[in-house]
């Protein structure tokens, strides 16, 4: 009985891998989202290659120059090259998103999976957790975590891990409750499984479909955070190159050099933008026909 | 079940969800790496500045006594001394409130004046080129940064354009403040309308397939009041919800807009005071915002038992 | 014979699909005489459903109409513009629906949703359309309409709610009335009343109705006349006198035969062996043949058009004797 019960499982699993390797390259907003972010990764990955300056290396006698052919994109108001400084920004600030889900997304889905099987006091009390983390607003919390804790890229993956659990937990707790009643489940619990075992082999893989399509907007939403705490000088330290502090530095200028603040926010845009349009094909492609 | 009764219990229910929130607004100070004071007050204070400061937020006492004391103050309108200014941090909030609450109220109105219609043009021409349009939008609009955004409007607008809106200040008068609100709540409004279209697009799709809709077109109603008096008026039910639900996001953007347009209200008090190192400001922010949001959720769902009869019955 | 109240005519409603056009309607024909009401029958995904919607150009979104007529009172109902056909429904031509919980309007009061019609169609005032309303309820047999009118949808029965769809339909005099499987949802003593009330309203007001069921026992309860559906085509036609008494198509044999007889009459309990088609892949020839008890090689393809018996009978089947035979041998009777 417990065998079926995985094959079942298996099978589920499986039907979505095949309808994932049959479909991807029809679903024009996953097609899209894959080759908008894969050209920001490469061009932040081949960072030195494709700059001609030190983000960091400033010219004071070369200060808010406009584009030209060796400073692209101009110079900020130390001298430093627009280009390279938003190349090596994007290098920072998609580190430092990526890393920043994996701890919420562990953390969330966990909590998650034990509440919504075990239920009673378990689920009380992270119900009513969830509820207290969602009464703050997203950028007040932050903010202020950020503040009591300190500036940092450390920091920062606290604040946005004790912030951004909760989503996680929702949404796999919802998929965990309704998930255990399926014959799959009830036939392995009545098979002798362990908890362990079950919870792991049976109701991780078929819960954990919506919490990874959620993963890919929260990203947008941790990026969008990252450069809001750079913008308010508390995010990433200088003279690491980040977006925020990029279009902070560059409101100052708005009259006489617009393209200082403007640029960097179109690179966080596009950004964004990808990742929006691969959460969507994403969601598309899990979604069971 | 009638609808006092039903406020009492959504009461009732955010009672516990309050006294968590203040738990975990005093539980921020004890996140400081290291000794609270010190770290708080900087290298320069003398030892003993450092700890009368510890004993007069009895930082020295064990854990619940502590939040025994800061929930007494509390219930006093005590939110502590503001390092910076030597008030009350309270009054701090209570006087740059009106600011924000008419920046988050007028951000809210924009915020439907541009997603109900979206959603209703996109709902009624399901599939063809208007509907497509209007899916992109909140795919390109989430990944705006609220801040940026209000600088580039800044940037055309204030700047530009024969400078058509003031850039910074609250104005005087209830005209001067909605001509100085204009630019701020736009931004505000933009940020959170992209969530709205998308949940009311999918809302609207959902009603208008529903069967009372096909009863209603059974009676020979024009397609304008099969949309007004009967999808729309069940498609409000949800909208009001998910603006509900988004508070959080909207206040939370109001904070940067602030910033942004040097509006004098809460959220610029919190980022100034995160740099005077002004720990009770802080604290008394985090803690208004996030029980005005808690206040929000109970008011969203006594409208939503409001609008939907349902709701009180189950 | 004055020309019928309706008359269908090869009526045909697709669903276009990725692997496919569905046929959910494939050629169906039907006559409604005034004052008469035809029962619609057939098992579900017979098309009887989509058949009724397409009357008043009430479809799903992903339908349309591939072919046929709808004559309404001399005017083809297919042929008009939308605005005309939208002056037709609630006017001429009321539907109920199968499910009067979700059918209702949520958060509309339901007096308010009786008076809409009157009010917004026949420019009643306020005043006017409420004491139609309460005139209306008062018809379908709601007691304290007074009250009732300022309740909604959820604080009323089921039956209750059946009433006030009822009292909608009837909101504008129309001369016909689609009911699809209006009771359907209800418990029996519910259903028997309100086909009961549908009766009488029918003799009082001479109302025609149009009455789809998967239920032989409420069509023969209900209706004077029967049309059976097959896989998206009428296969008989006839009073429900003479179709149930002596069915001349193989499937509404099988269909009588299948019915759990309450009076006893009858031993055997028979079910149609197999499953009906794919109406995106039909099988050519009679549509019934893979199932047929008593199919021929001459079955297998060609068209099997409606084709008149004469005493107002028609059936697609080319060996309705067959049919004819086996009913007689051993009697189906089923309250008919």
């Amino acid at each position: 009985m417990a065998v079926a019960a995985e094959t079942i499982a298996e099978a589920t699993l499986a039907e979505h891998r095949h309808g994932f390797r049959r479909r991807w390259y029809r679903t024009p907003s996953f097609v899209a989202g894959v080759s908008v972010l894969g050209t920001i990764l490469l061009l932040a990955a081949l960072a030195p290659l494709v700059t001609t300056h030190d983000p960091t290396q400033q010219d004071l006698v070369n200060t808010l120059a406009g584009p030209s052919s060796t400073h692209w994109l101009g110079t900020d108001d130390l001298g430093r090259d627009v280009w390279s400084r938003l190349v090596y920004g994007a290098r920072t600030d998609l580190r430092v998103a990526f890393l920043a889900v994996l701890f919420p997304f562990v953390i969330g889905t966990t909590i998650g999976l034990l509440s919504g099987y075990y239920g009673r006091v378990v689920d009380t009390l992270t119900s009513w957790l969830v509820n207290v983390v969602v009464a703050f607003p997203f950028y007040v919390l932050i903010i202020a975590l950020v503040f009591v804790l300190g500036s940092g890229t450390r920091n920062i993956y606290i604040a946005i891990t004790i912030v951004g659990w909760v989503s996680y937990t929702r949404i796999v707790r919802g998929e965990v409750l309704v998930a255990k009643r399926r014959e799959y489940v009830l036939a392995a619990r009545a098979g002798g499984l362990s908890d362990a075992r079950i919870l792991v082999r049976h109701l991780l893989p078929n819960v954990i479909t919506q919490a990874i399509v959620f993963a890919m907007s929260d990203i947008v939403l941790d990026i969008l955070a990252i450069v809001t705490l750079g913008y308010l000088g508390l995010g990433v330290q200088p003279p690491t190159p980040d977006w925020g502090r990029m279009i902070a530095d560059g409101q100052g200028y708005l009259t006489t050099n617009w393209q200082l603040a403007t640029f960097p926010g179109i690179a966080v845009v596009v950004t964004a933008l990808g990742l929006s349009l691969l959460a969507d094909g994403l969601a598309d492609l899990l979604r069971p026909e | 079940m009638s609808l006092s009764g039903y406020v009492v219990r959504r009461l009732l229910q955010a009672v516990p969800v309050a006294l968590g929130v203040t738990i975990l607004v005093f539980l921020l100070i004890h996140l400081v790496p290291g000794d609270p004071a010190r770290t708080i007050l900087g290298n320069q204070a003398t030892a003993p500045r450092v700890a009368l400061l510890r004993h007069e937020w009895g930082l020295d006492r064990p854990l619940p006594v502590q939040y025994e004391k800061f929930m007494g103050r509390l219930v006093h309108g005590d939110l502590g001394s503001s390092l910076f200014y030597g008030v009350n941090a309270g009054h701090l909030v209570l006087q740059r409130l009106p600011v924000t609450l008419w920046l988050i109220g007028l951000g809210a109105l924009f915020s439907l004046l541009l997603a109900v219609p979206l959603a209703v043009i996109a709902a009624t021409h399901r599939d063809r080129l208007a509907d497509h349009v209007v899916r992109v939008v909140p795919l390109v609009g989430l990944g705006f940064p609220a801040f940026w955004l209000g600088i580039m409007l800044l940037l055309v607008f204030g700047l530009n354009l024969g400078r058509l809106f003031p850039v910074g200040g609250y104005g005087e008068g209830f005209f001067g403040h909605l001509h100085s609100m204009l630019l701020p709540a736009l931004t505000v409004a933009l940020g959170i309308s992209p969530i709205l279209v998308r949940s009311l697009r999918a809302g609207l799709l959902e009603v208008l397939e529903s069967d009372y809709v096909t009863t209603a077109r059974s009676k020979g109603l024009s397609e304008r009041r099969v949309l007004v008096r009967h999808a729309l008026r069940n498609a409000a039910v949800s909208t009001v919800s998910v603006l509900g639900v988004n508070i959080g996001f909207l206040v939370g953007g109001t904070l940067i807009v602030e910033r942004v347009y040097a509006l004098p209200g809460v959220g610029l008090l919190m980022i100034n005071s995160i740099f005077e190192r002004d720990f009770p400001v802080v604290q008394a922010v985090t803690l208004v915002f996030s029980l005005l949001v808690v206040l929000v959720y109970l008011l969203t769902d006594i409208a939503h038992a409001l609008l939907d009869p349902r709701v009180r019955f189950e | 014979m004055s020309a019928p109240l309706l008359r269908v005519t090869d009526l045909r409603v697709e669903f276009p699909l990725a692997r496919g056009v569905l046929h959910a309607v494939d050629g169906a024909s039907f006559d409604v005489d005034a004052g008469e009401a035809l029962g619609l029958v057939g098992e579900s995904g017979s098309g009887k459903t989509m058949a009724l919607r397409a009357l008043v150009g009430l479809l799903p979104r992903t339908a349309r109409i591939a072919g046929g007529s709808v004559e309404f009172d001399g005017v083809d109902v297919l042929r008009i513009a939308e605005d005309e056909r939208r002056a037709l429904r609630g006017r001429s031509i009321a539907m109920i629906f199968q499910e009067p919980m979700t059918a209702l309007n949520p958060v509309m009061r339901v007096g308010e949703q009786i008076g809409e019609g009157p009010l917004v169609r026949l420019g009643y005032g306020r005043r006017r359309a409420r004491e139609r309303a309460l005139e209306l309820m008062r018809l379908v047999g709601i007691p304290d309409p007074e009250q009732r009118a300022g309740a909604y949808a959820h604080e009323l029965s089921g039956g209750m709610r059946q009433r006030v769809m009822i009292a909608i339909a009837l909101s504008m005099e129309p001369k016909l009335i689609l009911c699809d499987e209006p009771t359907t949802a209800l418990d029996v003593t519910i259903q028997d009343q309100i086909l009961k009330l549908l009766a009488s309203l029918r003799e009082r007001l001479g109302v025609s109705i149009v009455f789809v069921s998967h239920d032989l026992a409420v069509i023969a309860q209900t209706c004077q006349g029967v049309a059976v559906m097959y896989a998206g085509q009428v296969i008989e036609t006839g009073s429900v006198e003479t179709v149930f008494r002596e069915p001349r198509h193989p499937y509404t044999l099988s269909l009588l035969r299948s019915v759990p007889d309450v009076d006893d009459v009858r031993e055997l309990l028979s079910t149609i062996p197999g499953a009906p088609p794919d109406l995106a892949d039909l099988p050519p020839g009679c549509r019934f043949h893979p199932r047929c008890p008593f199919v021929q090689v001459d079955c297998v393809d060609g068209a099997f058009p409606l084709r008149p018996l004469g005493g107002g009978r028609s059936t697609a089947c080319i060996h309705h004797e067959l049919a004819a035979e086996d009913a007689r041998r051993e009697p189906v009777i089923a309250g008919g």
